[in-house]
């Protein structure tokens, strides 16, 4: 733990010291003398270890690395307690890791080391020093020769851990290119040059210690990975390791066999007690499927993991991982003759599932029925049932990965997954569900799995219904019955969780486009249509129909025959719901409705080109409004406001747009506002007399203020150049605000105070929007900034006077759009606002109410979003939701579910409160301070102090009412 | 050679009355006292005069160990510590000593107070037979005495059930006592590590059974129950009150919670409420899911599941029924189906066996009219269902068990003799090992050979390693020189100098001499240093001298020459080794002399 804290120090610390140069030079050669010193004053070893024990928290500097190595392997030839050569040699091996030192200058010493040690332990260390070293030299292949003929010296030690660092040692530097031999042989080490780091690392697979079988088997594995060809004799040699008595030495001995699989699945390989033979790749499955019912959980996840990358296994044997009871087959091929026999012969097992079938029958050939698993035999039945969930877990991603790659074994999975839905953890349940969505492009559902499947969409957590809803949208089906009940049962769902509308909706959407025409044939049926008699027209505000109707018209999208058993008032339901609900309802070509036609052939292109030429739309829009030079211009104010009315309809017209078009109209009025703020006749009036009209006027300065708040902090995509604008527009309303409190108020300390302050406020953004400055020409704050000088030492009453002048003759400051701008929109799904029936408590205890929303492009929604409870006395509470309750289900979408707690005084009868979601937001973190720079408390407080952060809430969401009712607690 | 020998005393060839005795190195242990369900008379509870006539039971067994606490395996406790008479020691868990006496008490309740029976055990023997009581920890090792040692592992089936292994010096056997492979809703999978026992003594209820995947039996139960709910019916699942009731309970609670579920589950009460409480309790002991949830909720504080009042049954509506007992031969269970039987919309789920001749069994097998007492006739018109949710190791659960402990010989107890025989040929095949099937009374014998610990002291052991070569290959046997010291029941193994030592014995070293003839005019100094340097030039890389009192030493071998009395000319060789290098001085004779011989003679014709 110390090292790694030391070297975390150390990056830290080495930018910090390198401006001053100087003074690091002056202190190198002391450094390491201070330790020399301290070295020799130590007198006894518990004094040196302590010594070096601070000299391990401080840094070393690169320079200074090779004296400090000097000065302590001196020490260390000196030394004669263990402990403190071992942290020597930790402190070597450390030193090695300094960023810009070579330790190539230290290895001859380093090696020369271990001839003299006699501790295990030291020696252990002084190798662990070595391979760091190693390590940090990878471009010279001498040292590494040498260092791994230090590894093979020591690899007969008799201590454990010297065994396993060799064997590292040997893993990380084993020549990778070429069989060591050749080289060595010129070395002629003891070991003879003939053999190679393989067949020296597989010798220690049969160690006595498991520690050294498990090092030996990493050291390969490391091998494998800096792309050593393992040769296919190790296989042997891993599969005894399987059978390990030490779960760490199997759980290695189950990734090199998978290893080998994968080098060499087409090489073939006996089997044992028979002369056939087969693939390396089966019998690799065979034996780490054995592994799913290890004792050991940790290989059990291990091997079910491992199964699920093992592609190229013959079908044959993927499928045996889902049986139970075909057993012997998996190991010798057998004649049809005698598969039928066995088919027989395995009816002798119960399978438990009725009664009494488990009765002795005659006897048949029970030699055929093998009982233990040889091979993959229902090793995925196994590892779903296991009782560690993260085994479950690792099974159903294994599942699915081999049932990607292969269409039949999907199938024949499906069943295995559908069971899993039942699982007791909720995380492998909607595990399993999202699995089932991965593979459901290979498959078609029958109904009866259908059944099963949709009997999970009455489980009472939401993730897991539309984990459901989402698996629905790509599921194939295959008759008719198929979608009556897969309707039937999301109506039931909808009946029991009404919240789920939306999703239900949007599962019935998918379903009906991709199954028209087993849809066709039901039509009637769910429209309840008769051929002779007039049905009673249904309620279009049930969501029940309105899910039917989803449906239906998706259904006829690419059915054009459906249209025709639609009954009058399904025409005009389909007009109102293409209207209102416009992404649920594909556009339809109705023959002989003119106005469904029409009204279809505004919307009916909805590709490409509509977005463009709304986009044109918007920017002549803005184009036009731009001709506006002064704010006092005849017309002006016309334009503007339909401007504004233009925008706000693109807005919802047009999805993609409607961020924009939102954000233009908001600019728009408030110059509006301005506009008509400065028009008032009131400015020539004498002042007790404009009193009402001073009213409106500060209104709408406060509004406009507002207004800039919510243009900054509720659009994304904003660049600096909009963020500049919007912080002019705020410098005008306060300019206003200024001139209004000048003519109301009388008080010339409170109007020398608001000056300073609004002069302050022209600084600051200056400052901010320095660069922003030559885009602002002619604005407001242009001509603010030109008499600067003259208004910092004028009067506050002349100050005033030039205010208004400018305000009222600077120009409309033109808009330009950003590439991609959102809007951020909260919708509070539930509570929903409908209930009749009051929530009752006892007052002073609390209530909790659930509240779940979506909330679309908002940025750090944990921190900004606050749900604000409003309470009838006016009172209102706003509460902070923890992060865990937010999720992300897509990009720039959120999910808010979270509880709110409500409590009051006792009422007399129940009553409404307003439930509703607040963006908060403070002027402080605007773009400018990057907020990583926030979290340092020097920084924040180097910088000048800045104008006082504004802080505040915008609501963006739609208030929901709530009925409530605190009862009087008995007594 | 040393035997171990297993008698089942009941169990053998059966399920019920679970007995069986072992003899392990000279100890004797009793494994499970039960109670066979089907008997009322002396052949409930097992033959004690097996183990002795007269004498007390005490003498004669070292320790009694309980399994779990169904009454097939512990029902028969207080009759023999207590009126048989045992005074030893008893071992069974923390959760088995809790839930044991309730079950005890309840079945003596309905012997005496019921059935009216007398000389049966009193609610006091009970009591004090739970004082014997020694608790058990899983994977703690209790030594009973000096060398007899038992250790618990997890064994599923119920909650406390262990499998134990029992180990006199290096023998050892397992009883697995009834465990199940595949966890269930409440507890985990059974579990034991590589011990490698002599024998394995396992039970085979399901021998010939290899079970569908639980899921599926779960997703069929939970699915029949709703639908039957959803229709407005009624079902009825008779249980016995503990081990698979709590199974049901949670999955239906679990279900219901899932699903929203309003409907009534009502379970008839009695022992169960107190049951529960140690199901509440013993949290270690139950699966995953249980242990990790329970601080935010005890899964055995039901929320839907409430008690049942015999009123209930009459009430309309759905609504489910856990009822005791399970095989719908008497009692609350019994009335509720005579009440439910003729609507067709009803439903009884059978969880588990049914033994012949009760009313369970007949419905299940598909008859429709039962005869009731006083010649009353009852129409089944209810759907019947059966669900195995025993909670035994299926063939496949055995047979992994096996593979877990790896064991040397097999011995099957606690179930059918037809079944086992099926499964005996399958383990003998599979593993080729010996697998016995004793029926009760019958003894089986194994022998074991156990390994013989001798100590060996360092210094000898390392002197050993550093000669032979480098460390792999740990399984390849290697001589090594030492002497063998038996005494006072054990054994050493020390070096020979040691061993002279202890015994106070002198060295003695062998010698071997020869003479050698050859030919050589030269005087005896010149002969011997003409063979010293051709030995060197021979000889390279060991030590030979030229000792200054006219000898050559060869490692431990020297060379003396002395000239003939006859003939100056001859000179005679003696060759001296020890014992321990024998076979040097032949090489010695065979290739090097020869050599100088030849050359010696060469020279001079």
């Amino acid at each position: 733990m110390l090292f790694v804290v030391a070297t975390v120090f150390l990056h830290l610390q080495i930018p910090h010291e390198e401006t001053p140069a100087k003074k690091l030079r002056l202190s190198k050669p002391s450094k390491s003398a201070a330790l020399h010193i301290d070295l020799c004053k130590a007198t006894n070893s518990t004094d040196a270890l302590q010594y070096l024990l601070q000299f391990a928290r401080k840094p070393v500097e690169a320079e200074s690395v090779e004296g400090v190595v000097r000065i302590l392997l001196e020490h260390y030839y000196k030394e004669t307690d263990n402990s403190v050569r071992l942290k020597i040699a930790s402190l070597l091996g450390l030193l090695s890791k300094t960023q810009g030192f070579s330790p190539d200058c230290i290895v001859d010493d380093a090696i020369n080391t271990l001839s003299n040690e006699k501790s295990h332990q030291v020696l252990a260390q002084l190798l662990e020093t070595l391979l760091i070293i190693g390590t940090q030299l990878p471009e010279s292949p001498a040292l590494r020769l040498r260092l791994v003929e230090v590894a093979y010296k020591h690899l007969s030690d008799t201590y454990f851990g010297v065994r396993n660092k060799c064997l590292q040692l040997l893993g990380c530097l084993g020549m990778v290119d070429a069989p060591l031999g050749k080289e060595n042989e010129g070395a002629g080490t003891s070991l003879g040059g003939l053999r190679d780091v393989q067949s020296i690392i597989s010798d220690y697979f049969g160690d006595q210690d498991p520690r050294v079988r498990t090092a030996a088997l990493k050291a390969m594995l490391q091998l494998h990975e800096r792309g050593m060809k393992i040769h296919q004799i190790i296989y042997d040699q891993a599969c005894r390791l399987l059978t390990d008595d030490y779960e760490q030495v199997r759980s290695a001995a189950v990734q090199m066999v998978w290893v080998l699989s994968q080098l060499y699945p087409e090489s073939i390989v006996p089997i044992p007690s028979s002369n056939e033979e087969i693939r390396l790749v089966d019998d690799a499955f065979g034996k780490i499927s054995h592994m799913v019912s290890d004792g050991s959980w940790m290989v059990r996840v291990q091997a079910a993991k491992t199964l699920g990358s093992m592609l190229q296994v013959s079908p044959h044997f993927l499928e045996q991982t889902l049986d139970k009871k075909l057993m012997s087959d998996l190991r010798r091929k057998r004649t049809a003759h005698e598969r039928a026999k066995e088919l027989f012969a395995s009816g002798e097992f119960s399978s438990g599932r009725k009664w009494a079938d488990d009765a002795p029958k005659e006897k048949l050939d029970t030699n055929t029925v093998n009982l233990i698993a040889s091979g993959a035999c229902g090793a995925f039945v196994h590892g779903l049932e296991d009782e560690m969930f993260e085994v479950r877990i690792a099974a159903v991603e294994a599942l699915c990965q081999l049932a990607r790659s292969s269409p039949s074994f999907a199938e024949k999975c499906l069943d295995f997954l559908v069971d899993m839905f039942n699982d007791e953890i909720e995380e492998v349940r909607l595990q399993s569900i999202h699995v089932l969505r991965e593979i459901s492009t290979h498959i078609t559902l029958r109904e009866d799995q259908l059944d099963t499947v949709l009997a999970v969409l009455e489980d009472s957590s939401r993730d897991i219904r539309e984990a459901l809803h989402e698996l629905l949208c790509y599921t194939n089906v295959s008759t008719k019955e198929c979608i009556q009940l897969a309707l039937l049962e999301l109506l039931k769902n909808l009946n029991k969780y009404p919240t789920d509308r939306n999703s239900v909706w949007k599962c019935l959407k998918f379903l009906g486009s991709r199954h028209p025409t087993l849809v066709l044939p039901l039509v009637p049926e769910l429209l309840s249509t008769h051929p002779y008699f007039d049905t009673p027209e249904p309620d279009m505000d049930d969501p029940a129909y309105i899910a039917v109707l989803v449906l239906v018209f998706n259904a006829a999208k690419s059915c054009p025959t459906m249209p025709a058993l639609f009954s009058d008032h399904t025409f005009r339901h389909y007009a109102y719901l293409r209207d209102s609900l416009s992404h649920l309802v594909p556009p339809l070509r109705l023959p002989g409705r003119k106005q469904v036609y029409g009204l279809d052939s505004v919307d009916s292109g909805p590709g490409s080109g509509s977005v463009e030429s709304a986009q044109l739309f918007l920017q002549q829009s803005l184009n036009r409004v731009s001709t506006i030079q002064n704010l006092e211009a005849p017309g002006a104010q016309d334009l503007l406001d339909l401007t504004t009315r233009d925008l706000l309809r693109l807005g919802e017209l047009q999805t993609e747009l409607a961020g924009a078009a939102d954000f233009c109209a908001t600019y728009l009025r408030c110059q509006l506002l301005l506009m008509k703020a400065l028009q008032e006749k009131l400015w020539n009036m004498a002042v007790p007399l404009c009193l009402k009209q001073n009213v409106t006027a500060t209104a709408a300065a406060q509004q406009i203020l507002e207004e800039t708040y919510k243009l900054e902090f509720l659009y994304s995509g904003l660049e600096s150049r909009q963020v500049a604008t919007i912080h002019h527009v705020r410098l005008q309303a306060k300019a206003l605000q200024l001139v209004l409190t000048a003519r109301t108020r009388q008080g010339l300390d409170l109007l020398i105070g608001s000056c300073e302050k609004f002069l302050q406020d022209v600084e600051s953004f200056q400052r901010l929007f320095l660069t922003e400055l030559p885009h602002l020409q002619d604005s407001f704050v242009d001509k603010l900034l030109e008499l600067m000088p003259r208004l910092s030492s004028c009067k506050p009453v002349e100050l005033v006077k030039i205010l208004q002048t400018t305000l009222r003759q600077s120009g409309l400051l033109q808009l330009r759009l950003p590439e991609q701008i959102h809007r951020a929109t909260a919708t509070i799904i539930e509570p929903t606002g409908e209930s009749d029936n009051p929530l009752r408590f006892t007052s002073g205890l609390v209530v909790a109410l659930d509240i779940d929303a979506t909330l679309e492009h908002v940025q750090d929604p944990q921190n900004t979003v606050k749900v604000q409870v409003l309470y009838p006395d006016g009172q209102s509470h706003v509460i902070h939701p923890k992060p865990g309750d937010f999720r992300k289900p897509g990009p720039h979408r959120h999910r808010l579910i979270t509880q709110v707690y409500l409590s009051h005084t006792a009422w007399t009868e129940p009553s409404q409160i307003e439930v509703r979601l607040l963006l908060a937001y403070s002027s402080s973190s605007t773009s400018l301070t990057s907020p990583s720079k926030l979290g340092w408390s020097e920084s924040l407080e180097s910088l000048p102090p800045a104008e006082a952060a504004v802080e505040g809430t915008i609501p963006f969401s739609k208030a929901v009412k709530v009925f409530i009712m605190p009862k009087p607690a008995r007594r | 050679m040393p035997e171990i020998k297993v008698t089942p005393l009941g169990a053998g060839q059966d399920v019920g009355r679970s007995c069986i005795l072992v003899s392990i190195g000279g100890k004797n242990i009793m494994l499970d006292c039960g109670m066979h369900m089907g008997y009322n008379d002396d052949r409930r509870f097992p033959d004690f005069s097996y183990i002795t006539q007269n004498g007390r039971l005490t003498d004669f067994l070292d320790c009694l160990i309980i399994s779990h606490f169904h009454l097939d395996h512990c029902g028969a406790l207080p009759y023999m510590s207590e009126m048989v008479g045992y005074d030893g020691p008893i071992y069974m868990t923390h959760p088995t000593k809790a839930i044991c006496p309730i079950l005890l008490e309840d079945f003596r309740k309905i012997t005496v107070d019921k059935k009216g029976e007398t000389n049966f055990f009193t609610s006091q023997m009970i009591k004090d037979c739970m004082k014997k009581v020694i608790p058990l920890n899983l994977h703690q090792t209790v030594q009973v005495d000096d060398e007899l040692e038992i250790k618990a592992y997890y064994a599923g089936h119920v909650l406390g059930a262990a499998m134990v292994h029992i180990k006199v010096g290096s023998e050892s056997v397992v009883y697995t006592g009834d465990y199940n492979m595949t966890p269930d809703r409440h507890l985990g999978a059974a579990w034991i590590d590589k011990c490698r026992p002599d024998i394995l003594i396992s039970e085979s209820t399901y021998a010939t059974t290899i079970r569908d995947s639980k899921r599926c039996r779960e997703r069929d139960f939970l699915k029949k129950v709703h639908e039957s709910i959803e229709r407005g019916g009624k079902v009825l699942i008779p249980v016995f009150a503990l081990g698979r009731a709590q199974e049901l309970c949670i999955l239906l609670e679990t279900f219901w919670e899932r699903m929203n579920l309003k409907a009534p589950i009502y379970f008839s009460t009695g022992l169960t409420e107190k049951a529960n409480h140690y199901y509440k309790l013993f949290i270690t002991w139950t699966n995953q899911k249980i242990r990790k949830t329970f601080v935010q909720r005890n899964m055995f504080e039901f929320k839907h599941i409430k008690a049942f009042d015999r009123s209930y049954a009459d009430n309309p509506g759905p609504m489910v029924v856990f009822a005791t007992p399970g095989m719908l031969h008497a009692g609350q269970s019994l009335q509720i189906f005579k009440k439910w039987a003729g609507n067709e919309k009803n439903m009884v789920i059978m969880p588990g066996y049914c033994v012949q001749g009760t009313i369970g069994h007949k419905i299940l097998n598909g008859q429709r009219k039962l005869e009731m007492e006083g010649r009353a006739t009852l129409d089944v018109k209810l759907q019947v269902e059966y669900m195995s949710f025993s909670a035994h190791a299926d063939a496949k659960g055995i047979m992994q068990l096996i593979r877990m402990a790896e064991p040397r010989n097999m011995l099957l107890v606690h179930g059918e003799a037809v079944k086992m025989e099926f499964l005996k040929g399958k383990i003998e095949q599979e593993f080729s090992i010996d697998c016995y099937m004793p029926a009760n009374g019958e003894t089986t014998t194994v022998t074991t050979n156990p390994s013989v610990p001798v100590d060996i002291s360092l210094n000898l052991l390392k002197r050993e390693m550093a000669l032979g070569g480098p460390l792999p290959d740990p399984k390849k046997p290697r001589t090594m020189h030492g002497t063998l010291i038996m005494k006072e029941n054990s054994l050493k193994l020390v070096s020979s100098e040691q061993a002279l030592k202890e015994l106070g014995l002198n060295e003695h070293q062998l010698r071997f001499t020869c003479h050698v003839q050859l030919q050589d005019p030269h005087s005896d100094a010149d002969t011997l240093h003409r063979i010293y340097t051709h030995l060197k030039s021979v000889l390279k890389g060991y030590t030979i001298q030229h000792l200054p009192d006219g000898t050559v030493i060869v490692e431990s071998i020297v060379i003396k020459v002395s000239s003939s009395a006859e003939d100056s000319n001859t000179k005679v060789l003696l060759l001296s080794w020890s014992y321990q290098v024998k076979t040097w001085t032949l090489f010695l004779e065979a290739a090097a002399l020869p050599g100088v011989t030849t050359k010696l003679s060469s020279r001079h014709p």
